[in-house]
């Protein structure tokens, strides 16, 4: 959680980290996971708390949101 | 109301890095939901997926467009249907109709082309191995039969001095074109002067009458002066045989080898950039036998295109069938069609299509295929949205080479359908099943295994 805690993430959906000077985009769904795991949430609160609110189906929200977390990790952000 | 959805998308900003899939920008995406008129989704509907669309109206253009630019430049062109390109029944009828020979280089693909109705004067039997019993019967029927090496003489004066008759025959010839790698191993070489051994044994012998010149120089040949020199070269090599013999060269078969709309794998630039247009190659050759044929003198030029005509007329429609992600991030797809029935995928890189619309920047993604094996990768780098499960991928071209090279291998292979000028759809060639893949298999008594559970 350290690295995601460092990052500057700006509402565009431009994320920054200061300590390696590497930076990424994130789309809307993106960066409301992003936010929500930087609070602390778990995976699974996240995709309910994405599927009340979002047009998805809980299914597809849990399976994406482990995906990006994945994701996260491949860049070392998690 | 909620929020419409996107699936979540993260991208790294690579900056100063040329980006290697550069014509495939965050939204960039093709998106094909029909073929020739007919819906992707009523397709798939219909015959299942994974599924081959072989569209009629495409092929009969790309050969049209390919006779038209050499007929249009000289009096005398033949062309033959390279069976071994694709040799489903309906592909050859369609091209049969619009004028081809068939093209055949086994006994196998001379006893289809038989069977389709193509006389003996309408092959051109080419090929390394003519076992003796095709031989005597291509010659019988009057096929034209190109010699690929010293024992196939000695085979034919056998079959000659059988028959009763002398047999009118053509000689392959290789040659070096400046084209790498020079395919040196089929026929007689031309720089080391084997042909004119060759010619001198055919004389000795008396039974075979050479007619006809034919040289192959190799495929996916992307420049047009290297058909130039062969055909130079060959009408230079009639002359002298001529001269020399007294034959007369009635035709000289150049082969095939055009490329297709297709791109090779390790060029980023798209073939309409990167290839010559049929025109220029068929300047070129023409040119080439008006710089070196005595005036009046048109022997009929041959030619045996495959893959740039059938290429471009072949789809695979797929579907994903999972997603995962990979240990170095790239997200990885799952279809249910693999290398078994897209041998091309070795060596092109195809384009990729997507049924739908689908929200999202692009993510670089591999596609593989449904086999249990490492070597099953159908795309090892493309840039494309999240996809959904379902989705249909459509891979294009891919009608050359992979009807015939396809594998029975761990799956069935799919309906090939084709759909008509007229806009219905046809079956050519059903899906197979379980009695396909054992029809021709003998379980021995001992070893039937209903027989111990029975007891
Ligand atoms: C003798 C001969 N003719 C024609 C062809 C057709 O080649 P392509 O599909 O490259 O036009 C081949 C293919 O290997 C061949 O060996």
């Amino acid at each position: 959680m350290d690295s995601l805690r460092q990052l500057a993430i700006n509402e565009e959906g431009f994320v920054f980290n200061p300590a390696t000077g590497e930076s990424w985009t994130v789309n809307s769904t993106g960066l409301y996971i992003l936010k929500l795991l930087k609070e602390g949430k778990d995976e699974d609160t996240i995709a309910r708390q994405m599927a009340a609110e979002f047009d998805v189906d809980l299914e597809t929200a849990q399976r994406d949101v482990v995906d990006f977390v994945e994701k996260l990790r491949s860049y070392r952000l998690l | 109301m909620k929020k419409p959805y996107e699936k979540p998308v993260i991208t790294k900003v690579e900056t100063g890095l040329m980006n290697k899939f550069g014509n495939a920008p965050y939204y960039a995406r093709k998106v094909r939901t029909a073929i020739d008129g007919v819906s992707i989704d009523a397709l798939v509907q219909q015959f299942g997926s994974p599924l081959f669309v072989l569209s009629e109206r495409q092929l009969r253009e790309n050969y049209r467009k390919l006779y038209r630019a050499f007929a249009a430049r000289y009096p005398n062109v033949q062309f033959g249907w390279s069976y071994k390109t694709n040799y489903l029944q309906a592909v050859c009828a369609v091209l049969h109709q619009e004028g081809a020979f068939a093209e055949v280089v086994s006994l196998m693909e001379y006893e289809k082309a038989r069977r389709l109705g193509i006389p003996g004067e309408k092959i051109i039997f080419n090929g390394p191995y003519k076992p003796v019993e095709i031989l005597e019967q291509a010659a019988a029927e009057g096929a034209l039969i190109n010699i690929d090496h010293f024992d196939e003489i000695a085979d034919l004066e056998a079959v000659a001095k059988k028959l009763g008759k002398q047999i009118r025959v053509g000689i392959r010839v290789n040659m070096d074109t400046g084209i790498y790698p020079q395919w040196s191993r089929f026929g007689f070489n031309l720089e080391t002067g084997q042909v004119m051994d060759a010619v001198k044994r055919i004389q000795a012998g008396g039974h075979l009458v050479l007619t006809g010149l034919h040289c192959h120089i190799g495929t996916f040949i992307m420049e047009p002066d290297a058909y130039a020199q062969e055909t130079a070269k060959l009408v230079q090599l009639k002359y002298s045989i001529e001269e020399h013999f007294g034959y007369q060269i009635e035709f000289l078969d150049i082969g095939g080898g055009l490329p297709s709309r297709n791109r090779l794998k390790g060029t980023y630039l798209p073939p309409e950039i990167l290839l010559p247009s049929v025109e220029e190659y068929a300047e070129k050759i023409t040119q080439a036998l008006y710089d070196h044929l005595k005036p009046g003198d048109f022997p009929t030029l041959v030619l045996e295109n495959g893959r740039a005509i059938v290429d471009e007329a072949g789809y695979l429609i797929t579907t994903v069938v999972a997603s995962k992600r990979l240990p170095d991030g790239r997200k990885a797809y799952i279809a249910d069609a693999g290398v078994n029935l897209l041998f091309t995928a070795f060596w092109y890189k195809f384009t990729v299509e997507m049924d739908r619309d689908l929200p999202g920047v692009n993510e670089s993604c591999v596609i593989y295929g449904p086999l249990c094996m490492n070597i099953d990768v159908l795309d090892e780098g493309t840039s494309l949205p999240p996809l959904e499960r379902g989705t249909r991928l459509i891979f294009s071209p891919v009608g050359a080479y992979n009807q015939t090279q396809w594998m029975q291998f761990i799956e069935y292979r799919p309906s090939v359908v084709m759909v008509m000028e007229d806009g219905t759809v046809e079956v050519i060639r059903e899906q197979e099943d379980l009695s396909d893949i054992e029809r021709r298999e003998r379980l021995p008594e001992k070893l039937q295994l209903n027989s111990i559970a029975a007891e």
